[in-house]
C-alpha cells in the first residue's frame, strides 16, 4: 500500500508538526511506500525529520500567500493522478481539514475524519473513531475505489523515528486554484504562551464553568498549572463564554491531551470534554456537584468548591518550595 | 447583502446518543437547532444589518420535514428557509451533504456569503464548509473567530495552532465560524410569533438536480465494520472536601512523582 501524508509545519515553522510525525510513524507500519506532500517555503528544513519518521520522498509546493489547504488540494489532485497513492492521511488540524475537504471534491472521494485508529484490511483502509464521549469505538471501512482520504486526531499515535535518512525533496509547481485561490493570508499573529504546550505538557490543569467568572481563571487554573510546571486548558463552556481563547480548549472540537496528570477544576465533564482528555494517565477532578460525569473517569475525585480547595492546594505546594 | 446560513437540526446533545440498526445516529423525535449554528445565524443577522440591506436565508437538511430548529433560527430574525428532506438522505456522508448544500445555495439565488459552523455538534466531521466552497468554486475562509465585510471582500481572523492569521477573500465566499464569534441573541416573543409565518421552501433532492445514487448509503462509499464499547475507565477514589482535600491531592501528586 502506498501511503501519503499531508505534512504541516510546527508553529515555529522550522520543523514538521508533531501530528505529521505521528502520521508518518503509523504510515511506516502499514505501508510499503510512504511519501509526504508539504505545502510551504522551507521544505529542505523539513526533509531530515520527515525522512527520519518514514517518508522517502517529499513533494514540496510553495504556496506564496495563498491558503495552504487550497494549494495543497490542487497540488495533491494533480499528483494523485500521476502517482496513484492508495491512502492519504491528514492531521485533524485547521489546514489539514481544508486540504482534505477540497481534495475530496476534486477526486469525488469520501472522507473519514476524527480518526483515532487506523488499520488496513486487504486493500482497504479502516479508520477507527470514538463516539458518545469516547464510550463507543466504531471502525469504518472505505468501500469504493481509492485513494482513501482520512483525517486523524493528533495524539492518536506516538511519533517515533525509524532511522531513515533525510527524504528527497521534489519541488512541484503550485497549480492555479481558480477563484478559491484568491483567498490570501495577510498577517500571522502568534499568541505568546508561557510554559509547555497544552498537547505536550506532562501536567494539564483545566478550568470550567465552576470557576464562576473569567477573573478566577488566572489565579486558580494558571496559578496551579504554573506550580506544577504544566499547561492550562479549558472546557468549551468557558471558551464559548469568552473567558479564555479557543487555543486552550480541550475536547471534541478542541485539543486532545494525554498528559501524565490531568486536573479538571469546575468542569462537569460533558462528553464533548471527555473525548479530549480521558486518555490522560491520571485524572484529578474538583467539582461541587457530586453527580458530575467527570467523577466517573477521575482517579481522584474531590467533591468540593474549587475556590476553597485550590487556594489551599496552591499554598501547600508553595510551602514545599 | 444576501447571506445563506447552514443550520443543522440535531437531537438534544444533553440526551444520551443512540445508534440506529444501520449504525447512524438516531435522529428521531424533536430536533433542536445545533448551538454551534446559532453563532452563524447571529453573525449573518449582524452582517446583513450592517450592510443595510439584503436578507438571511437558512438552509437545512433534516428527516421528516423537521422544522423546530429552523423555527428557532427564523425567530432570531432570518427571513426564510430552504429545507431538504428526502428518504434518499439518511446515511449521507460529509461529501454527500456538501453536494446537497451547494445545490441549495444555488437555489437561494444571488448569494454574497455563506456562513456555517466549523462543525456540527453531533457529526463533527469539520469538512463540509470547505467541500461546499470547492463545489461552488468559491474561496473558503474557515475557522473564523472574527469577520469584517467591506469593499466586496470578507476579512477574517482565522484560528491557527499558534494564534490566528488575518485572511481575506473576495465575495462570494464560504466562511465557517468558531463558537464564540458573537453572542447569539434569544428569540423575542415577537420573533417567535413572526417565525410561524415565514416561508420554508421544502425540496426533494431531485428538485436540486441530484440523484438518490449520489447520496445516502449509496453515495457514502464506506461501511461500518464494527461497533464496540470502549474499555471502561474505572472511577477511582471520590472524597468530600472537609477542608483538607488538598492534602490528599498533594499525596496523590507525590505518588505520581509529579512533585
Amino acid at each position: 500500500m502506498k501511503i501519503w501524508v499531508y505534512a504541516e509545519p510546527a508553529p515555529e515553522g522550522d520543523k514538521p508538526a508533531t501530528s505529521t510525525l505521528e502520521l508518518l510513524t503509523k504510515a511506516r507500519e502499514l505501508g510499503d511506500t510512504v511519501e509526504a506532500i508539504y505545502v510551504g517555503a522551507n521544505a529542505d528544513a523539513m526533509a531530515p525529520a520527515l525522512g527520519e519518521h518514514g517518508a522517502t520522498k517529499v513533494y514540496a509546493v510553495d504556496r506564496g500567500e495563498a491558503l495552504a489547504g487550497v494549494v495543497g488540494a490542487a497540488a495533491l489532485a494533480a499528483l494523485v493522478e500521476a502517482n496513484q497513492p492508495d491512502l492519504i492521511l491528514f492531521a485533524q488540524s485547521y489546514d489539514g481539514r481544508d486540504a482534505l475537504a477540497r481534495l475530496s471534491v476534486k477526486l469525488d472521494r469520501p472522507v473519514l475524519t476524527n480518526g483515532t485508529d487506523l488499520k488496513v484490511d486487504g486493500d482497504k483502509a479502516v479508520v477507527g473513531t470514538a463516539i458518545f464521549g469516547g464510550n463507543t469505538l466504531v471502525d469504518t471501512k472505505f468501500t469504493g475505489p481509492g485513494p482513501f482520504l482520512a483525517a486523524i486526531r493528533p495524539k492518536s499515535f506516538a511519533a517515533e523515528p525509524g532511522g531513515g535518512g533525510a527524504a528527497t525533496v521534489e519541488q512541484v509547481a503550485a497549480p492555479d486554484a481558480g477563484r478559491a485561490g484568491e483567498a490570501r493570508v495577510l498577517e500571522h499573529h502568534v499568541e505568546e504562551q508561557e510554559g509547555p504546550k497544552l498537547e505536550e505538557a506532562a501536567v494539564v490543569v483545566s478550568g470550567g464553568r465552576g470557576l464562576g467568572s473569567a477573573e478566577a481563571y488566572e489565579p486558580i487554573v494558571e496559578g496551579l498549572a504554573k506550580l506544577l510546571k504544566g499547561a492550562s486548558g479549558a472546557s468549551r463552556a468557558i471558551v464559548d463564554a469568552g473567558w479564555v481563547p479557543y487555543a486552550k480548549q480541550v475536547g471534541q472540537t478542541g485539543k486532545t491531551v494525554k498528559p501524565k496528570v490531568y486536573v479538571a477544576l469546575g468542569i462537569s465533564g460533558a462528553t464533548q470534554h471527555l473525548v479530549g482528555m480521558k486518555g490522560s494517565d491520571n485524572i484529578i477532578a474538583v467539582n461541587k456537584d457530586s453527580e458530575a460525569p467527570i467523577f466517573s473517569v477521575a482517579d481522584l475525585g474531590v467533591v468540593g468548591d474549587v475556590h476553597k480547595v485550590v487556594p489551599k492546594l496552591i499554598e501547600a505546594l508553595q510551602a514545599r518550595g | 447583502m444576501n447571506i445563506v446560513v447552514f443550520v443543522k437540526q440535531i437531537p438534544d446533545p444533553a440526551m444520551p446518543g443512540e445508534l440506529t440498526a444501520e449504525n447512524t445516529l438516531k435522529r428521531e423525535g424533536k430536533l433542536i437547532l445545533d448551538e454551534s449554528d446559532s453563532y452563524g445565524v447571529e453573525m449573518a443577522l449582524q452582517l446583513a444589518d450592517k450592510a443595510g440591506g439584503g436578507e438571511v436565508t437558512l438552509v437545512s437538511m433534516a428527516p421528516n420535514n423537521e422544522v423546530s430548529g429552523l423555527r428557532t433560527a427564523l425567530a432570531m430574525g432570518a427571513a426564510k428557509a430552504i429545507l431538504i428532506s428526502d428518504d434518499a438522505l439518511p446515511g449521507s456522508d460529509a461529501l454527500g451533504t456538501a453536494k446537497v448544500l451547494a445545490k441549495a445555495v444555488e437555489r437561494a439565488g444571488e448569494v454574497d456569503l455563506v456562513l456555517a459552523a466549523t462543525e456540527s455538534t453531533d457529526g463533527y466531521t469539520g469538512t463540509t464548509p470547505a467541500q461546499v466552497a470547492e463545489l461552488l468554486g468559491w474561496p473558503s475562509l474557515t475557522f473564523a473567530k472574527h469577520i469584517e465585510i467591506a469593499d466586496g471582500k470578507a476579512t477574517i481572523q482565522r484560528q491557527t495552532e499558534a494564534g490566528y492569521d488575518v485572511v481575506e477573500a473576495p465575495l462570494p465566499a464560504v466562511v465557517s465560524v468558531t463558537a464564540g464569534v458573537v453572542e447569539p441573541r434569544y428569540p423575542s416573543f415577537k420573533g417567535i410569533m413572526a417565525a410561524k409565518n415565514k416561508p420554508v421552501d421544502e425540496v426533494k433532492v431531485t428538485d436540486l438536480g441530484l440523484t438518490a445514487e449520489q447520496l445516502g448509503w449509496a453515495g457514502a462509499r464506506q461501511q461500518i465494520t464494527s461497533v464496540a464499547a470502549a474499555p471502561a475507565r474505572e472511577a477511582g477514589e471520590k472524597i468530600e472536601d472537609d477542608g483538607a482535600a488538598h492534602e490528599q491531592i498533594v499525596a496523590f501528586l507525590e505518588r505520581l512523582k509529579v512533585i
